[in-house]
């Protein structure tokens, strides 16, 4: 392997991870807070779910496709594919943080009111630290999946790993596909290593 | 006879000082859900140093009767006083932090030791960590569990009668006035059960606090109530101490009752 192509592959893999971490974040910034609002909201909880749902099902190609004409949050680049990615993301992570703060046990919820805690209190001390491990392990189903999906943002000039992977189908070349793929899957498995540590040690062993 | 013999031991155990003064007084009270009444005209006043225990079937609107108090579900008409101010002049939040509350299995917050659990009330009312952890310990072995031992497990490292006992020993932690419990005795095997109740009788004589105890359990009932209270379909039945609920004549305390004299051998 030749220097140029390995500075190459780290430069994407930067990229990719760059672009993956951003989704992530965002994606987390709004879900988290959504899904503890949603928690307490069941009726406007069932149009949010469903939103969620639908913006999964739609095929990612098809979505990045979608965006490009759209003004503002569409057109060719990064901010694109971070758009779409994060429409992605939405969905795990939300119906996690939901599932998560919906399991905390009634007895253990009304006996933090009754013992005159104060819904912040609650939220903060109880249900959160209760809800963690199933929030992480949202946030990993998302990051994974995301890392996957993002290799398509090269379709749209997003750049990362997907480049090596869209060249080596047009040159019907199997190493520069795996030059692409090899890295992104690399680093799927290091994410959901990583998270899966982490939502381990929120769990009550 | 058995009944008879609690009785008697129950009154050694307690020697009860009731204060003239209500320190409950429920007017009244009404609740009801989509329509449906679950409480009726529930009129009761409780005195300082009772125990009240809410005897009914289930379904009788007890436990309903009991979260009226704290707040946790509101009436929908009457009233109740607690410490001669009405409910709904107390600011919530502080009005259950004077009331005790103890569920079954004790509803412990899983992800806290057995100290964090029982301190909680303290903290939240901004004791210094130096007293509270002095007060958790005094508590733990009031409730018969070893400070040293017990203080850093978490709840599943509990039996489920330890885990009653810290549950009690959270609902006193602040030295609330009163004291509420909804049948947190009921998922305790027989032997476990007669321990807590005894524990019960014992704190009551230590600590001279007011209950409302919550049970479907007659011999509970007339082995930890000053005064029984009765529900029998959202309304009140009967009030009365256990020796004169002996003789009530009432339909549901006769069912009651009933369980309590029944004798399983009788076709022998």
């Amino acid at each position: 392997m030749n220097s140029g192509l390995a500075s190459e592959i780290l430069s994407l893999f930067l990229e990719h991870l760059e672009m993956v971490s951003i989704t992530i974040a965002i994606a987390a910034a709004l879900a988290l807070p959504a899904g503890v609002l949603l928690a307490r909201r069941p009726r406007t909880r069932r149009w949010a779910v469903g939103f969620a749902n639908i913006a999964q099902t739609i095929p990612s190609l098809a979505l990045f496709g979608f965006l490009v004409p759209l003004p503002f949050i569409g057109g060719i680049g990064k901010r694109t594919a971070i758009v779409a990615l994060c429409l992605y993301a939405l969905l795990p992570i939300l119906r996690n943080t939901l599932l998560g703060i919906m399991g905390v046990d009634a007895a253990v919820r009304e006996s933090a009111v009754a013992m005159g805690m104060t819904e912040r209190q609650i939220l903060w001390e109880v249900e959160l630290p209760l809800a963690a491990p199933s929030i992480v392990a949202g946030l990993r189903l998302a990051t994974v999946a995301t890392i996957g999906t993002a290799t398509i943002a090269a379709a749209i000039g997003g750049g990362g790993l997907g480049v090596f992977i869209f060249r080596g189908i047009s040159m019907v070349d199997t190493p520069t596909v795996l030059a692409g793929a090899l890295p992104a899957a690399a680093m799927a498995l290091a994410a959901d290593e990583g998270l899966e540590w982490i939502e381990r040690k929120l769990s009550p062993a | 006879m058995i009944v008879l013999d609690l009785l008697e031991w129950a009154a050694s155990k307690t020697r009860v000082q009731v204060a003239e003064s209500a320190i409950l007084e429920i007017r009244d009270l009404s609740c009801g859900i989509g329509g449906q009444a679950i409480l009726r005209d529930i009129r009761l006043s409780v005195a300082e140093g009772e125990t009240i225990v809410l005897l009914g079937r289930s379904g009788s609107g007890k436990t309903t009767l009991l979260k009226t108090v704290n707040g946790l579900i509101a009436p929908t008409g009457g009233s109740i006083r607690f410490e001669g101010r009405a409910a709904a002049e107390w600011n919530p939040i502080q009005l259950r932090r004077r009331m005790g509350y103890c569920i079954q299995d004790g509803g412990l917050f899983p992800h806290w030791t057995v100290a964090a659990n029982i301190g909680l009330v303290p903290r939240l009312e901004g004791w210094a960590a130096e007293r509270i952890a002095h007060r958790v310990d005094e508590l733990l072995s009031a409730v018969g569990l070893a400070a040293g031992d017990f203080r850093a497990r978490y709840p599943r490292q509990l039996s489920g009668g330890q885990r009653q006992r810290v549950g009690i020993a959270r609902a006193l932690a602040a030295d609330p006035p009163l004291l509420l419990f909804d049948e947190p005795f009921a998922a305790l095997d027989p032997i476990t059960r007669l321990d807590l109740q005894r524990l019960f009788l014992e704190l009551r004589r230590s600590v001279r606090k007011t209950a409302l105890f919550v049970t479907h359990d007659i011999r509970e009932a007339m082995m930890l109530a000053t005064r029984i209270a009765l529900l029998k379909d959202g309304a009140l039945d009967v009030v009365a101490a256990p020796r004169e609920f002996l003789a009530a004549e009432t339909e549901e305390a006769r069912a009651f009752l009933g369980g309590l004299t029944e004798n399983w051998r009788q076709n022998e």
